[in-house]
């Protein structure tokens, strides 16, 4: 297991980032899907720029009506932070579940966003959460949607030579409920499904999946057979048998397309149940 | 010899853990030895093609790189042996085709050798590897054993006509099994796949090996579960070297489950090439060689009928098997299919007529070999499906077909040992104890109550049993040696005591996890009566320890542990006589007792160390008595040990999801006498595990090209802590007749059991559930649990 030979540059702030990445540089935000991959020498990156050293890309913050998480925060520090356990409890939820100890403390949200893993657990948070993506280019600063972001399997808006520097989601009204649904692959313990849930005191109710399809994606027909009524049987049951309507389900040898379209459903009613 | 300490059966904390915890341990990869050179292997990402051409001229001249050889190179020296000849039916050899060091002709597998870079460094010699272009000409392949002996199949090996290696049966003539069977009331039929698994050892393999050109002496470093027996392997039959000039070395060794048992052709390639290059050489397997390389396990496909009468007795059992044997025959590759498995299908039962037939086939996938329990769970798991799926089928309960079926307590003493139908004679045993035990520590009647309960609320409950016997203490040279081994099978032991009264003990045995280092400490301190810190237990050097057979088949203690005890059974003989010397008295008067020899009747005595030291000072000495307290002794056991044991499974079944949750396991063991509970316990522990990963985790997944498409961690499922619930032990002691210990072996028994008991009970819920499926493939994953609930 051992990389072809690469470049290796730690830096100190994003404007040296941006400066240090060229060519077939990749960005190193924590590594556990990178390092890997380089290992197998399925993915030889000429250079690797460190960004998990740049103080202004860690930590989390309430600014202007926003919750502001840096994109080199660790998972692990995003699940103990208590400001997102009271405002924000389905991230905390979703970022304990993620892999394994040794993952969650260094992996990174900016770095899952990045590579936008279809299986990944925080496409569906961000999604859920209407969360904006902010980035980083030669161009300047722009903030990117969320359900703008993932625009395929490995794929995303992301514009070369551009960094992820933080994600900012708008604080939930009081009343607002959220959870984060998910059935593991027994191994990796990526999703097979995510579904994450966000209903406001008002009705509305964003719904997102991950783990289903080529990439994460909101569930517009589930979430408007649900929005403004009362969650029962019944809404739940319309919510079920009108989601996933133009999803390509994927298969593999853990879960078949049909049983995964399955499981999304069952998923799914878990899921509304608990935001009830 | 009576027991002088009570150091026997104490759980002893592990004097080894010390090392290991800190990171001290000393393993084959720490070893770094002066002008080291790394090895690099270019391997083939074909199941089956043949090599058009192999251009090493990139690759040589980059930096670092030493030398480069390819199946040319090796074409003149041998394959790496089998060490058991089965024959066909018609009494004909198997077929053994060669198992080159490096292919020249075609890749029979991922993963197969075409060529070794050895370089300064292992990024150098990664970097040169990459950089051997290979043609190739791919082939069809074929995977599937009941696939690969049909005609047209594509041929492993050309000269292995419908890539059998060999057919082959036991037990009562199938004209009298197919007449009992067409008698039977009932019969209970089952079409399944035991399926391949991979070992995953925590410690790759690692080699290093050296040539010491001045004394002409080679040195392998090896993390093998047998040094001697690679040694042997090695010199007499691949590379034609004298023993006395190779020493094999196997340090600290984390894990083998059986998968370091066998030669592998690293070994002989890095020995031969290391005179080629004149400088040490290192390997050490990458975590997918180790998914690709490293022998797998089980991979049966079988049907197997059970005959019942109208009261439930067994009457006849059949069994058809095509074992996969992989793409070469592995080291004991032949023997596990047969006389590790079909020996074994009597079970606990009193089945009077019983015939297994097993086809071994090669195929385009890993060698299979022996994985902990090697033959014994396939047999266990067949067997224990089956009378659990007849209990259901005939509506009775399954403990109750058992009570029905045991064959009755014998204590192999005074009751003679019990004979089956397929060769092996039992030595003690009490079956109907452990499950009564189980039983009574599940409390089945509420189980049974909470099981009609659960169904209200969206899930199915499920009990499954699983009643095994298996063969250990491996083995007694003659009957093996009959049976087609290629070596011996005893064990050897040498107790040393120190002028200071110290010990040394040397066995052949091999611990690479098993924690010997306390278990034998432990019995040779009892017996001596002296403390454990006065005893060190030396293994793993062939230069050290005089010969071995080393450690699988749960064999350590049984053979191992015996030796070393005729050692002690001699060194206190010759003690008695330096002390009735001493004492003025006869030999026949002196006794041994909590390290003293006294004058049996009085209070003269002289402590053992007094006598040590008499021995290596001999001033005042027995006239016709040779100076020193050394003995070695070669321990052939008279018969396998037979432990044997009862695991319930209690599991709940999601109606939705198929998800299995394990609510509870019991496992009650009767493993001989007890030299360490603890580590026993830890032993059962482990193996349930590994048991149960294969009930609802593992199994490498080929796919029609022949890639193993779960070669590592993200998809291959291993077992975890989280994954279990506390596991619920009791034992059981019936001592074994035939050794001096008593002991039957342990490290086997909970892979053995467990893993019927668990899809045993998933089908129990599913049939309280109305579904009445007769089998799932293994692991369950969900999917698989959901769609029978579908059907």
């Amino acid at each position: 297991m051992i990389p072809a030979s690469f470049d290796y540059k730690k830096v100190k702030t994003v404007a040296e980032a941006l400066t240090a990445l060229s060519g077939d540089s990749k960005i190193l935000a924590g590594g556990h899907s990178l390092i890997p991959a380089m290992k197998l020498r399925l993915n030889r990156p000429s250079k690797l720029v460190d960004i998990t050293g740049i103080g202004e890309l860690k930590g989390i913050k309430e600014e202007n009506g926003e919750l502001v998480i840096g994109a080199a925060t660790t998972h692990a520090a995003i699940a103990a932070s208590k400001i997102i356990k009271d405002k924000l409890p389905f991230f905390a939820e979703g970022a304990s579940q993620i892999g394994d100890l040794q993952v969650r403390n260094h992996g990174t949200i900016g770095g899952s966003l990045a590579h936008a893993d279809p299986a990944a657990d925080w496409t569906a948070l961000v999604l859920a959460a209407d969360a904006d993506i902010e980035v980083l280019g030669s161009a300047g600063k722009r903030k990117i949607k969320s359900t703008d972001f993932f625009t395929g399997l490995f794929s995303t808006s992301l514009k070369d030579g551009e960094i992820i520097t933080a994600v900012r989601i708008p604080v939930p009204p009081d009343g607002t409920k959220t959870t984060y649904q998910k059935f593991s692959q027994p191994a990796s313990r990526f999703a097979i499904v995510g579904c994450a849930v966000m209903r406001f005191a008002n009705g509305k109710t964003n719904i997102a999946f991950t783990g289903v399809g080529e990439n994460a994606f909101r569930d517009n027909e589930a979430e408007n057979a649900v929005a403004g009524n009362a969650i029962d049987e019944a809404s739940i049951n319309r919510a079920m048998n009108t989601s996933l309507k133009n999803v390509t389900v994927m298969g593999d040898h853990f879960a078949s397309q049909e049983y995964r379209r399955h499981l999304a459903k069952v998923y799914l009613k878990k899921a509304l149940q608990a935001v009830a | 010899m009576s027991t002088t300490n009570g150091l026997i059966g104490k759980s002893v904390k592990r004097v080894e853990d010390k090392r290991f915890i800190t990171g001290h341990g000393n393993y084959t990869d720490d070893i770094v030895l002066p002008r080291q050179t790394y090895a690099s292997f270019v391997r083939s990402q074909y199941a089956h093609a043949r090599i058009v051409s192999i251009d090493i001229s990139a690759a040589k001249v980059m930096p670092g790189v030493i030398a480069i050889f390819t199946g040319a190179d090796v074409a003149e020296v041998n394959g790496v042996p089998c060490g058991w000849q089965v024959n066909f039916k018609n009494g004909s050899i198997m077929k053994e085709p060669k198992h080159p060091l490096l292919v020249a002709d075609k890749v029979r597998h991922v993963g197969d050798a075409v060529a070794v870079v050895i370089a300064e460094s292992k990024e150098e010699a990664t970097d040169a590897a990459e950089a051997v272009n290979v043609e190739y000409e791919e082939l069809p392949c074929v995977v599937d054993a009941s696939k690969a002996v049909k005609p047209g199949a594509p041929l492993v090996h050309n000269d292995v006509p419908n890539n059998v290696c060999f057919d082959w049966a036991l037990g009562n003539p199938i004209e009298e099994v197919n007449a009992a069977m067409s008698n039977a009331a009932h019969v209970t039929t089952l079409d399944f796949i035991n399926q391949r698994l991979v070992p995953n050892a925590i410690e790759p393999r690692s080699y290093n090996s050296s040539y010491d050109e001045a004394n002409d002496k080679y040195t392998l470093y090896t993390s093998s579960q047998n040094p001697h027996l690679i040694r042997l392997l090695m010199c007499a039959f691949v590379l034609g070297l004298p023993e006395h000039k190779v020493r094999v070395v196997s340090p600290d060794v984390g894990g083998g489950f059986g998968s370091k048992i066998f030669h592998y052709t690293e070994e002989a390639l890095l020995t031969w090439a290391t005179k080629k290059v004149r400088r040490p050489i290192k390997w050490t397997a990458e975590r997918s060689e180790s998914f690709l390389l490293d022998a797998h396990g089980r991979d049966h496909i079988t049907k197997a009928e059970m005959g019942f009468d109208k009261e439930g007795k067994i009457v006849a059992l059949r069994i058809k098997t095509f074992a996969n044997l992989g793409a070469y025959l592995s080291t004991f590759g032949s023997c596990v299919p047969t006389y590790l498995h079909g020996t074994l299908v009597q079970g606990l039962y009193t089945t009077p007529k019983i015939n297994i037939d097993v086809t071994a086939v090669f195929t385009h996938t890993t060698a299979v070999d022996a994985y902990r329990g090697a033959g014994r769970p396939e047999a266990t798991y067949l067997l224990e499906r089956l009378i659990d799926l007849a209990a259901l089928e005939m509506n009775m309960d399954p403990a109750a077909l058992r009570f029905k079926n045991f064959i009755p307590p014998f204590d192999g003493v005074i009751q003679p040992g019990y004979q089956t139908q397929v060769a092996l004679q039992y030595d003690s045993g009490n079956y109907e104890g452990v499950l009564k035990k189980g039983l009574e520590m599940l409390g089945y009647e509420n189980i049974r109550k909470a099981q009609k309960e659960s169904a209200k609320n969206g899930k199915l409950l499920g009990v499954g049993f699983s009643t095994y016997i298996e063969a250990c203490g491996i083995a007694p040279s003659a009957v093996v040696g009959s049976l087609g081994a290629r070596a011996g099978l005893f064990e050897v032991g040498q107790v040393r005591v120190q002028p200071t009264g110290k010990v040394s003990v040397y066995t052949g045995a091999h611990s690479h996890g098993q924690g010997h280092e306390t278990t034998f400490a432990q019995v040779v301190a009892d017996k001596l009566g002296i403390s454990m810190d006065d005893v060190e237990i030396v293994h793993g050097d062939s230069e050290s320890v005089a010969f071995g057979m080393g450690t699988y088949g749960s064999r350590s203690l049984a053979v191992g542990g015996s030796a070393i005890v005729k050692s002690i059974e001699k060194i206190i003989e010759k003690g008695k006589k330096i002390a009735a010397h001493k004492l003025e008295a006869s030999a026949d008067d002196i006794e041994f007792i909590s390290g003293k020899f006294t004058v049996k009747g009085t209070d003269k005595s002289v402590g053992f160390g007094d006598v040590a030291l008499t021995a290596y000072v001999p001033h005042v000495y027995p006239k016709d008595l040779e100076p020193g307290l050394d003995f070695s002794s070669f321990y052939d056991p008279a018969n396998f040990t037979y432990p044997f044991g009862c695991h319930i499974a209690v599991v709940e079944v999601d109606k939705e999801t198929g998800k299995v949750t394990l609510k509870r396991f019991i496992a009650v063991d009767d493993v001989g006498n007890v030299i360490n509970p603890m580590i026993v316990e830890g032993q059962i522990h482990g193996g349930v595990v590994q048991g149960i990963g294969q009930a609802l985790f593992e199994g490498a997944e080929y796919d029609d090209n022949g890639q193993l498409t779960n070669a590592s961690y993200m998809d291959y499922c291993m077992p975890r802590a989280d994954d279990f619930p506390m596991f619920e032990t009791g034992s059981q002691v019936t001592p074994c007749p035939h050794n001096p210990l008593g002991v039957k072996g342990a490290g086997e028994a909970g892979t053995i059991g467990s893993t019927p008991a668990v899809v045993n009970a998933v089908i129990d819920a599913l049939w309280s559930g109305g579904h009445k499926v007769k089998d799932i493939r293994m692991p369950l994953t969900s999917e698989r649990v959901w769609r029978a609930m579908q059907s």
